[in-house]
């Protein structure tokens, strides 16, 4: 038997029950379908943290108070737990590196935030003028904390588009209206650009006042709860990262680095730590969307049996006229192949559109790689291949006399 | 040319022996048309099995051509089937929902000797030399007749050119006259063409359209039509 003998045999044998060919197809076409959308949901994820993290400033180096971990988990836990790290050492940072380009300290708290019958709970950070060219912030309505402000103290705030709607209602001017928070007025002067994303930080549920207000009236001290560090480019991060390091340790006096008590983090480590935990997620979707797969696969043995328990007759009347046993074996896996790599095309057909339309009702990003559909088409051949080895190996070991007398 | 010497065959069932054959014997040469005759139960259809390489014997001498077909493995007795013998069966000698064509070029499909190409044309000429009407070559097994049926399994039974045609009950399932015609074409082949036809059959005016006829009963050869005129020749020479 040539390939295209093959071929054709698979062929006329399939169309002669579309049907039944379509409902068996099924389960791989469902199974393939959803491991697509998941995997594309996933890395959809993944590459949407990824940019989310990376637009706040490839650049960037965080420095927060408390003993460095190894795997970087918990950013947000460590946040005010410990008190080492000053105002005085952010601005020594930004005056004696070489490989900083600025520095933007903020000391950060939750507080109850209240104005005219609304109120909420929210996140208030104090910061200086610095801020907005370190973390990539930008203003839509008023201005942000200056310089003057910082030095005098002042009770003005910078409200996040969240804020806004929560105390305002949406699209309501905040400027020049008041709010108070733990019950001191402060003057709102500027609202920023909505930045969305996922959580992270997110400055549109923010307030921001200046640092030394805060200092004064809500933390109490000189502590601050992290301090943002820009390196001068991409390519000296690693290098002005060991630079604050070691400035600080100095400041500090702690002379065994293991002892620090401070630890900073550049994006790069964050995007690989999201990163592992996004790709850990997507395998998980994928694995139980595997479990349909294997499913599907037993659906296909299952009719594979009965369709050579049917074709019995057929079988012994190939044997006859000279047909050996891997003749027969090969038409029939040939015929599972067909049937899961057919059902594979139709569900990675299947998932692309499902991603597309997730991504089109603007719920969650989606994306889909060509290894991962690659890898489907792979499977769907591979699932052929195992679970139509029985059938086949069963249609190819009949006695060729039995065969022709079934009833 | 068929040498058969000694066949038995032994069926196991659990411990039980079940004895078939009890030790056959017979020649056929070149263009002979056979008529293997008995009752259900005769060993008949088993010695076909063996004649038709589709089993072996539990002991005895097969030889086809000159060479011993009696001991050989599965692969090697479909390699026989596929380039010296050509089957009728009694009934489903079709492969359903395939066209007149296909089925006559089944054969050819498992040869690689033989080109895609070639197979068509094989397949045409063989089915005009069983009588077919091209008509009917793109028909499918259910739009045709009984009769036109055996034909497409005769034509499919010549396309490899055997060394021998064995036919199993082929008018069983056909009414008389359509029957006559299908033996009709059996002694045609056998005359015309010179091709060695085995006619398995339990009805006495079946075996009667065959030049020789084999009786067996139990297993065993009871009377062999060739023997008896070589006796009745050797008598009438005397």
């Amino acid at each position: 038997m040539t390939t295209i003998d093959i071929l054709e045999e698979t062929y006329f044998s399939l169309t002669a029950n579309k049907v039944r060919t379509a409902l068996t197809m099924l389960g791989i076409v469902i199974g393939i379908s959803s491991v697509i959308a998941m995997v594309s949901i996933g890395q959809g994820a993944q590459s949407s943290i990824e940019s989310n993290i990376s637009s706040m400033g490839s650049d960037l180096i965080t420095v927060q108070p408390g003993a460095p971990r190894t795997q970087g988990a918990g950013v947000r836990e460590m946040r005010g737990n410990a008190k080492t790290l000053t105002q005085a050492d952010a601005t020594a940072i930004a005056k004696e590196l070489s490989l900083v380009k600025a520095v933007a300290p903020e000391i950060s708290t939750r507080l109850q935030v209240t104005t005219k019958g609304m109120n909420t709970n929210t996140t208030v950070d104090g910061v200086t003028s610095a801020y907005p060219g370190v973390k990539n912030l930008q203003i839509d309505q008023g201005s942000f904390i200056t310089d003057q402000n910082t030095k005098s103290f002042s009770k003005v705030a910078v409200i996040g588009p969240t804020v806004q709607t929560d105390l305002f209602g949406e699209g309501i001017n905040p400027i020049g209206k008041t709010i108070r928070i733990k019950n001191i007025e402060f003057k709102v002067i500027g609202l920023t650009k909505a930045k969305g994303g996922s959580g992270f930080g997110n400055s549109d549920d923010m307030i921001f006042i200046p640092l030394t207000t805060a200092g004064r009236y809500f933390s109490g001290d000189q502590y601050v709860t992290t301090i943002n560090v820009q390196a001068i480019d991409s390519e000296s991060m690693a290098d002005a990262q060991q630079q604050v390091t070691n400035l600080l340790l100095a400041r500090h006096h702690i002379t065994d680095s293991t002892l620090a008590d401070f630890n900073t983090m550049n994006m790069a480590d964050l995007v690989s730590t999201v990163s592992s935990v996004t790709g850990t997620f997507t395998t998980l979707l994928a694995a139980i969307a595997g479990i349909s797969l294997i499913v599907g696969g037993i659906g296909i043995m299952n009719m594979m049996l009965t369709t050579v328990t049917e074709r019995t007759k057929e079988i012994g009347l190939r044997k006859s006229v000279g047909a050996k046993k891997k003749d027969i074996s090969m038409q029939f896996l040939a015929e599972a192949v067909m049937l899961t790599f057919s059902g594979g095309v139709v569900g990675v057909a299947l998932g692309w559109l499902i991603a597309y339309g997730i991504s089109a009702t603007g719920l969650l990003q989606t994306s889909i790689s060509v290894s991962s559909i690659l890898l489907a088409f792979g499977v769907s051949a591979g699932i052929g291949i195992v679970f139509g080895y029985y059938p086949a190996r069963k249609a190819a070991a009949m006695n060729p006399i039995d065969a022709l007398r079934y009833e | 040319m068929i040498e058969i010497t000694n066949i038995t065959k032994t069926f196991m069932t659990g411990e039980v022996a079940f004895n078939a054959l009890g030790g056959v014997s017979f020649m056929i040469e070149d263009g002979e048309f056979v008529a293997i005759m008995g009752p259900s139960g005769s060993g008949k259809s088993t010695l076909m099995h063996i004649l038709g390489a589709l089993d072996t014997p539990t002991s005895g001498t097969y030889l086809l051509d000159g060479q011993d077909v009696s001991k050989l493995s599965d692969d090697e007795l479909a390699d026989i089937r596929k380039n010296k013998i050509g089957f009728v069966f009694q009934a489903f000698n079709l492969l359903p929902r395939t066209t007149v064509l296909r089925n006559a070029m089944l054969p050819l499909m498992y040869d690689e000797g033989v080109s895609r190409e070639s197979r068509e044309e094989r397949a045409r000429k063989a089915l005009k030399d069983a009588g077919l009407d091209e008509g009917h070559f793109l028909h499918k097994s259910n739009q045709l007749s009984g009769g036109q049926i055996q034909r497409v399994a005769i034509a499919r039974s010549l396309v490899n050119n055997p060394s021998l045609i064995l036919a199993d009950e082929p008018t069983g399932n056909l009414d008389t006259k359509t029957g006559d015609i299908v033996l009709a074409t059996f002694q045609r082949l056998n005359q015309e063409e010179g091709r060695t036809i085995i006619l398995i059959t339990h009805e006495p005016d079946v075996a009667e359209h065959a030049d020789r006829i084999i009786h067996v009963r139990d297993g065993m050869i009871v009377s062999d039509s060739r023997e008896h005129e070589k006796r009745v020749k050797h008598r009438k020479i005397k």
